[in-house]
């Protein structure tokens, strides 16, 4: 227990201390938790004893990786890009597979060895990659959309790649990411294994399909929040134990699992459960791998690392830009595509590391390699500063007219479809606008997808579901739920985390109004009001009034009432009732009068405010010269 | 003769003249009263309904009060919105043709007010101009309005001869009894000028 805190304070230290200063410089979490495998192995020597178990364990980060991959394919997506992810991310991966092996043979390594480099080369880093891109919001610019092709075939062809490194290093079995799967099968015969094989992944693909849904809305209905993430883990341990019993890569069953439930109304859900979890445990994975690093070797080969580095980033930018300009991605996208993609990746390590445990590469190349793939990775920022003088030069030139790369489109974000959120929802639909919905009730959400709305379950009062309903880029957040405080919540956090998004909320009364009002609201709607008014216009229609004067008495009405609380709102303390508000009290009296005389019966203002327009000259009195005789309203 | 009265006035009080005549032009048979500002406060008006209306019908009457030398805003938006190409003109439309307008509307100024002397410096059947040609090119046959001059500065006798005799004239249309050929030859008629107009 005492060593297991020991381990916990030490790695949880390290990782905290070096991502907070590697994210500050801007290199992003992967190399800095690279940095604290560094502090915990060679530096102070803490991992040596005890680093094995926690190998294992962090490679379920891997597992999860690829669970959250699967999450976020969506087939519209998939299919809209089908060109660049099989045609550019295809020809990418077996050009730089065919380059940096050539290289590698030329430079006397064995033609399995080389092309072990070549799958390692051939990926770049999904995580530091999408990370940056969507920091400088070019995510879904023509640059932005061609990265994310090519890295989703990369993260595709991965599981092949661990397949196939048993085949080339030319021993039988296939546990790739090395979790000592247990072989079941090896007493069967071939068919019954491959029977068993096919089995295995028919129950992930169907328990996800078919299990799944009514499981989580049962436990979403229980209202367990920790019951919910228990069960989002137990989908993935399930799905590795199921694979590696049957000697399957449980990344690949992940994967599968994920692609499975993309399209389920949990998505988000999980993605927020699993994200974290995922974050960690591939942090300790980065973290092994930098606690491996030894310095002697570094020292040993500092020119070998510096020059491989070097090579290894032009070559792959050398496959990648004339690619890129055969699949039309020009100009600025193009270089942002080809630097953006230059530098080798987390999926690097795996490999190397299954290749140094099977025999292929010995561990001083292990080292160097690693070295060589974490280097390259560093220097990302670079090569994004990189493209951006390009682009800025070529803008210079005048080459590009156009602007190439458009930020994110406006998005719409509409939280709570109750009954209040269900009418924004259809008329946003009706006018072609499709809002990405959150609801907390997966019955709810159950009925709104079946009008086709991309709905979500999800308490739209968490800030991580906000965020991966797309916050941060949306054009427009609607908040239409009815709980008061919640919805307070929201737009103040909506406001901090994007200053310039359009924020229209559902409030409950005067005094909710202010306080949206104090937390960045742009436009608040009071949700019994407009109702109200309308009944009250029917009320006056029944009773004998005129339906053209019923609608100038409802607008001066309104009119009065929105300028009364407008001049209300510094009179106004939320945190006290308004009723115990001496102030609020006196003002409220003073300015609802107009309004309130023309209840009480004495109809001063309000009157006279309804029937301006359409008056005659009155007769008899000084009005409009005779001469004149303008013809006024008689 | 189907007669069908379009009425505007966004300010129906009591003691207003167009809302006494209303409520006459109401109560008769065979006419069709709409009263544009009840049926449309919020001025969304249904185009297919008032075209089906347009089409049920042989005499368009449009009663109205002259605003600033026009018809009040919610009209104007109708002959915007319902006469549209296709139904009411251009080479498919012309659907309204040979079917008679008559404009029945109240004016504040004088009769001298509306004359080329008078403060308005013309007179009223001038100011009915874009209502004329509109019918016109939608080929109606247009016939000269009837008017009230000095609405508000009327005596009693005077506003309640004018009530009477606007239901009078509807159902003259109506019957087919009034002698347009002598109408034509006026610029305008009133009440007074009624009980000449009429054939037996």
């Amino acid at each position: 227990m005492e060593g297991l805190a020991f381990y916990a304070l030490c790695y949880l230290a390290a990782a905290v201390l070096a991502v907070i200063v590697s994210q500050r410089v801007g290199l992003g979490s992967v190399v800095g938790y690279i940095a604290a495998g560094v502090l915990i192995g060679p530096v102070f020597q803490i991992s040596v004893a005890g680093s094995g178990y926690l190998e294992q364990f962090s490679e379920f980060g891997i597992v999860m990786m690829l669970f959250l991959i699967g999450l976020e394919i969506d087939p519209q997506m998939v299919w809209r890009l089908r060109d660049k992810l099989l045609g550019l991310g295809g020809l990418q991966v077996v050009g730089t597979i065919g380059a940096i092996t050539a290289a590698g043979i030329g430079l006397g390594f064995t033609s399995q060895q080389s092309l072990l480099f070549g799958f390692v080369a051939a990926l770049s880093s999904t995580a530091i990659v999408l990370q940056t891109l969507e920091e400088k919001g070019l995510l879904k610019s023509d640059g932005g959309q061609a990265s994310f092709a090519v890295l989703l075939f990369q993260d595709l062809a991965v599981i092949p790649m661990l397949a196939c490194i048993p085949l080339i290093a030319g021993s039988g079995q296939g546990d790739s990411a090395g979790h000592g799967g247990t072989a079941l099968l090896t007493d069967l015969p071939g068919w019954a294994s491959a029977v068993l094989t096919l089995a295995a992944v028919g129950v992930v693909v169907a328990a996800a399909h078919y299990l799944s849904r009514p499981i989580f809305r049962t436990i979403a209905l229980l209202g367990l929040r920790e019951v919910f993430t228990a069960a989002a883990l137990l989908v993935v341990v399930g799905i590795t134990v199921l694979m590696s019993a049957v000697g399957l890569s449980p990344a690949l069953g992940a994967f599968l699992g994920g692609v499975v439930l993309a399209n389920s109304e949990f998505k988000h859900e999980l993605q927020n459960d699993i994200e974290p979890f995922k974050g960690l445990l591939l942090g300790l994975f980065f973290m092994t791998i930098g606690a491996k690093i030894d310095p002697e070797i570094l020292l040993a080969n500092w020119s070998t690392v510096v020059t491989a580095t070097f090579g290894l980033m032009v070559i792959k930018a050398l496959v990648l830009l004339p690619l890129a300009w055969f699949f039309r991605v020009r100009g600025p996208a193009g270089w942002l595509f080809a630097l953006g993609l230059a530098q080798a990746g987390e999926f690097g390590f795996v490999l190397l590391t299954i290749g140094g445990d099977r025999g292929l590469l010995s561990p001083t190349t292990v080292s160097v390699s690693v070295l060589i793939i974490t280097s390259s990775m560093v220097l990302t920022p670079v090569l994004f500063a990189l493209s951006n003088r390009i682009v800025i030069m070529l803008e210079k030139r005048g080459r590009n007219q156009r602007r190439a790369d458009q930020p994110d489109q406006g998005t719409v974000i509409l939280a709570g479809v109750g009954r209040f959120g269900q009418i924004v929802n259809r008329m946003l639909l009706a006018n072609g606008y499709k809002p990405v919905v959150l609801d907390y009730r997966a019955d709810v959400v159950d009925n709104v997808r079946k009008f086709g709305v991309k709905s979500f379950f999800g308490d739209a009062g968490r800030p991580d579901l906000l965020d991966s309903a797309g916050l941060a880029h949306a054009a427009l957040l609607v908040v239409a739920i009815d709980d008061p405080d919640r919805a307070t919540e929201i737009v103040a956090y909506a406001r901090r985390s994007n200053p310039d998004i359009q924020i229209i909320v559902r409030a409950y009364d005067r005094l909710h109004h202010y306080k949206l009002l104090d937390a960045g609201a742009d436009h608040i709607v009071r949700e019994m009001f407009d109702g109200s008014v309308q009944a009250a216009g029917m009320a006056l229609e029944s009773l004998g009034m005129h339906p053209y004067e019923v609608e100038k008495r409802k607008a001066v009405f309104v009119e009065q009432d929105t300028a009364g609380l407008a001049r209300m709102a510094k009179l106004v303390d939320v945190d006290t009732p308004a009723a115990s508000n001496p102030d609020f009290v006196a003002g409220f009296n003073d300015i609802g009068k107009v309004i309130e005389n023309a209840m009480m019966g004495y109809r001063s203002g309000y009157d006279e405010m309804v029937a301006r327009g359409w008056n005659a000259p009155d007769a008899g009195s000084i009005h409009v010269p005779k001469s004149a005789g303008i013809d006024l309203p008689s | 003769m189907r007669v069908l009265v379009l009425f505007a006035h966004p300010a129906q009080r009591k003691s207003s003249i167009n809302t006494a005549m209303a409520t006459a032009a109401r109560a008769l048979k065979g006419v069709t009263f709409v009263d544009l500002y009840a049926e449309y406060p919020r001025f969304s008006i249904d185009v297919d309904r008032e075209q089906r209306r347009l089409m049920e019908n042989d005499v368009i009457v449009f009663q109205f009060p002259v605003f600033w030398y026009s018809t009040p805003a919610l009209l104007k938006q109708w002959q915007d919105l319902v006469l549209e190409y296709g139904f009411a003109y251009g080479p498919q439309g012309k659907k309204l043709g040979g079917k008679q307008t008559l404009a029945c509307v109240t004016t504040g100024g004088s009769k001298s007010d509306y004359s080329d002397n008078g403060g308005n410096r013309r007179a009223v059947e001038h100011f009915m101009y874009p209502l004329e040609q509109t019918a016109t090119l939608c080929g109606m046959d247009y016939l000269p309005p009837f008017v009230l001059y000095s609405a508000n500065h009327l005596d009693d006798e005077s506003a309640q001869h004018h009530i009477r005799s606007y239901p009078q004239l509807l159902t003259a249309l109506r019957d087919d009894r009034l002698d347009l050929a002598r109408v034509r030859t006026l610029p305008t008629f009133g009440s007074s000028e009624l009980n000449d107009l009429m054939r037996n």
